[in-house]
């Protein structure tokens, strides 16, 4: 007991007076510094990551935190990104799958329903602008593989920006109608329909290239068009940063900080929505309807709206991500909406806590982390040792005759597996459990 | 009086199996009708005609030519599904809560008996196998794979489920999504790491694969050959028995009598004496062993299977469950069945019927539809009471 409080001392000391503000600007100095220096390491990666973790846990005053978040994520990731690519695409994936999970947050943790298709919506966000900003249109009554290659595109890149609102009405549209007969029912009901919506979305991703062909079938819809960047875009990107980012920048990594910078801008406006709705009389219910649904109908809320309006929400989040996904990387295809991403996507709310939107960002990023970075660093170190000539030792097993099919960045369902159960046991209200629950915790300790 | 064990309830025994050849003769039926008037109606229409120019065949022909078989394939997977049905609706009536990981177990009883099949290939014991012995060697797969299923459902529950009983309803089910996914991983790094490859196929021995021909039928040009394979027999004949011991089980002995007073108040079963921990784990082993056996029957169907093949036929016997009424023995029966017989129809006659334009690769997504057809008009099921919610 005594070595605790010694050290909960110690900590309360680091977050009084500046030294929070000092511990701050040394992480983000460090980080981005290793960062900048080493060309491909995790770590590093990790390190300058988790800075944002210590702006959001320490003390300091609001205006600090928010324009060095504010530089944090503007200025400096980008201009890291840039100059090493490698981190650019981490981030961006950062960043969808943040805005993915915040938005299936409001379906699980702020209504308590628990949404297995959530990728289905993303997938109608991504074929909408995959069919319409293609020239899929045209290839309608050819069969996948022998379309003429000069097809004219139907619409110009620009009409982009208005798909991510159409994307927004036809996702919400979708998630209502889909709603309407299942959210009558339990919750656990709620689950498999759901799942089953989201194989529903896949198998007819996969199989309407006839008897006409909208969506090219297994193959994906490519190339999907992107919203023009003017040249002086990428000219004064290049003249701002280009001394520090050392090399000219070309168009195609300009467009990848665009993407990532409107990534930024969806999870913002999902932040403002959602904080925004949680005060109001719609959250109130949501939160009513989460805790007990018997007595929140007994209190009039009605039950169907209410639920409606979070899947419609949640779902319409996703819709803009996916017009942004497929712009971002030109193609869509079936592959991408898997049961698994749904999963995934589950797995980082579970992760970082339900009902909290630090938290949520949080398990998106370690789920990101961990998957696209720990994972496949574990399969290069394997190869690596594939290809020498090392043994393991007690046992006397030489790495050249493992099985190749071990390769642990195929093994995310092992990783979401694992950490959806660890979780469930250990701390179901998550990493960074939302105020209300931790507001229970904190009486349940008392008691 | 007389204990329940001192008597054999002859009634138990017999009741589902005329329930079950209910079941399917009407399903079959039923089906079967709407099939040919279907086809007769269509046959003179531009659906006729497209099939007549395709295959030269005419709608009736090519509907009543396929037909035995379509109503024997649906059988087949039908009792697969009710069996694995049966593992959902156990422990949803014990417990209230979906077992998602059922499907997994599913896919270890498959994998185990397919693992000591290949094994005893390799031993050159398959090969040299009289039929008689086949038979005892299919039997050891089934007892392999049920074994092995049956404490591993046990096991997923102590470790996985008992800590977070009287946890809100979504968090024992996503500890199981978790388990589900898990168990995935885990099989198929345990098969790839003994070979290259995590796929397994069945080794042939035995007569399984043969035909039963009981005869032709003239149709027009063609005939229809009248027949089935013999592992077709097997699985319906083996999930019947196994459906029969599980009914009699629940209905006619203690143990059934504890599963069911658990089920119905747990609280007021455990002032009665009963251990519920221990039902609860008896719960998990029944429906775990019947999964496997269900797993061992499917891979002899369908020969191949990979460390995610018990996804679709757990979704979907999870379906079968719905529709039935969850939480209902009988239920689960009927709705295995009839799921099996509607999968299989619209795998074999969709294609034709819409011109080719949908065919079976939309059979997969067909019992999603169903699902929520089901949830919509009679979210209790087709047999199921209207029961409340518990708190």
């Amino acid at each position: 007991m005594f070595s605790k409080e010694k050290f909960q001392d110690f900590l309360a000391k680091l977050n009084t007076g500046y030294t929070p503000y000092v511990l701050i600007l040394v992480h983000i100095m460090i980080g981005a510094i290793w960062v900048y220096s080493s060309p491909r390491s995790n770590v590093a990666f990790v390190v300058f990551i988790s800075s944002l973790l210590t702006l959001y846990g320490l003390n300091t005053n609001k205006i600090f935190k928010l324009s060095a978040g504010l530089i944090l994520a503007l200025v400096v990731m980008p201009v890291l990104g840039v100059r090493n690519i490698f981190y650019l695409e981490i981030m961006f994936q950062i960043s969808v799958f943040a805005a993915l999970s915040l938005g299936l947050n409001i379906v699980i943790g702020f209504a308590g329903l628990l949404d297995l298709g959530y990728v289905a919506f993303y997938a109608v966000g991504a074929y909408l602008w995959g069919f319409f900003g293609s020239q899929q249109f045209y290839a309608i009554p050819y069969a996948p593989g022998i379309q003429p290659s000069d097809l004219p595109f139907l619409l110009p890149g620009d009409m982009f920006y208005l798909f991510i609102f159409i994307a927004i009405i036809v996702a919400a549209l979708t998630g209502i109608l889909l709603g309407l007969p299942v959210l009558r029912l339990r919750g656990d009901y709620l689950a498999i329909v759901t799942l089953g919506f989201g194989e529903v979305i896949r198998v007819l991703a996969n199989n309407l290239d006839k008897p006409w062909n909208l969506t090219n079938g297994p193959q994906g819809i490519t190339p999907v068009q992107r919203p023009t960047m003017p040249q002086f875009a990428v000219d004064g990107f290049n003249n701002f940063f280009g001394g520090i980012i050392g090399h000219t920048v070309s168009k195609a990594d300009v467009y990848n900080v665009f993407f990532y910078l409107l990534a930024l801008l969806v999870i913002v406006t999902i932040i403002q929505v959602v904080s925004r709705l949680n005060d109001s009389k719609i959250g109130r219910a949501w939160t009513a309807i989460r805790e007990d649904e018997t007595a929140a109908i007994a209190m009039g809320i009605p039950l169907v709206q209410m639920k409606l309006a979070a899947f419609a929400t949640g779902a319409s989040f996703a819709g803009a991500m996916g017009v942004l996904m497929a712009a971002s990387r030109t193609f869509v295809s079936p592959e991408s909406f898997s049961f698994m991403q749904s999963i995934g996507v589950l797995t980082m709310v579970i992760l970082g806590g339900t009902g909290s939107i630090p938290g949520v960002i949080l398990g998106a990023a370690t789920v990101t982390v961990l998957n696209l970075q720990i994972l496949q660093g574990f399969s290069l170190y394997l190869s690596q040792l594939r290809q020498s000539d090392a043994v393991i030792p007690i046992i006397n097993f030489a790495w050249k005759n493992l099985s190749t099919q071990l390769d642990p960045a195929k093994y995310q369902r092992l990783l979401f597996g694992a950490i959806l159960i660890l979780m469930m046991i250990f701390r179901p209200a998550g990493l960074i459990p939302a105020a209300r629950r931790q507001r229970e915790l904190a009486a349940d300790d008392e008691e | 009086m007389k204990r329940f064990s001192e008597t054999i309830n002859v009634r138990e025994l017999l009741r589902p199996i005329g329930q079950m050849i209910a079941f399917s003769l009407g399903g079959g039926a039923v089906l079967s009708l709407v099939v040919v008037l279907l086809a007769l109606l269509l046959d003179q229409t531009a659906v006729g005609q497209n099939l007549q120019a395709r295959y030269s065949v005419s709608l009736v022909t090519y509907t009543l030519a396929n037909l035995p078989q379509v109503l024997i394939d649906g059988l087949t997977i039908g009792f697969v599904y009710a069996a694995i049905a049966l593992g959902y609706t156990m422990v949803y009536g014990v417990l209230e809560f979906i077992n998602f990981a059922h499907s997994e177990i599913f896919a270890v009883g498959a994998f185990v008996g397919v693992e000591i099949l290949i094994a005893l290939k390799n031993a050159g014991i398959l090969s040299a196998a009289s039929l008689g012995v086949a038979y005892l060697i299919l039997l050891l797969a089934l007892l392999a794979g049920m074994t092995a299923s049956g404490f591993l459902a046990v096991a997923v529950e102590r470790i996985a489920y008992r800590p977070l009983r009287g946890a809100p309803r979504l968090v024992p089910l996503i500890s199981a999504i978790g388990v589900s996914f898990f168990l995935q991983d885990i099989i198929r790094l345990v098969e790839s790491l003994t070979t290259g490859q995590f796929n397994r196929i069945i080794p042939t021995f035995g007569n399984f694969d043969e035909r039963l021909i009981f005869g032709q039928l003239p149709l027009g040009a063609t005939t229809v050959v009248l027949g089935v394979q013999i592992k077709s027999l097997i699985v319906i004949l083996v999930a019947v028995i196994m459906l029969v011991g599980l009914n009699y089980l629940v209905n006619a002995t203690k143990i059934g009598k504890a599963i069911r007073a658990v089920a119905q108040d747990r609280p007021t079963a455990s002032l009665m004496g009963i251990d519920v921990n221990r039902i609860i784990s008896i719960t998990f082993l029944i429906g775990g062993t019947l999964g496997g056996a269900a797993g061992v029957l499917y891979a002899l169907k369908f020969t191949r299977i990979d460390p995610f093949v018990g996804f679709f036929p757990g979704l979907k016997a999870f379906t079968a469950a719905v529709l039935g009424g969850i939480g209902n023995l009988t239920g689960a029966l009927l709705g295995g069945i009839v799921l099996g017989l509607l999968e299989t129809f619209a795998g074999a006659f969709m294609s034709a019927f819409t011109m080719g334009a949908a065919g079976a690769e939309y059979k997969d997504i067909f019992a999603f539809g169903i699902l929520i057809l089901v949830l919509i008009f009679r979210p209790n099921g087709l047999m199921g009471e209207n029961v409340s919610q518990k708190a």
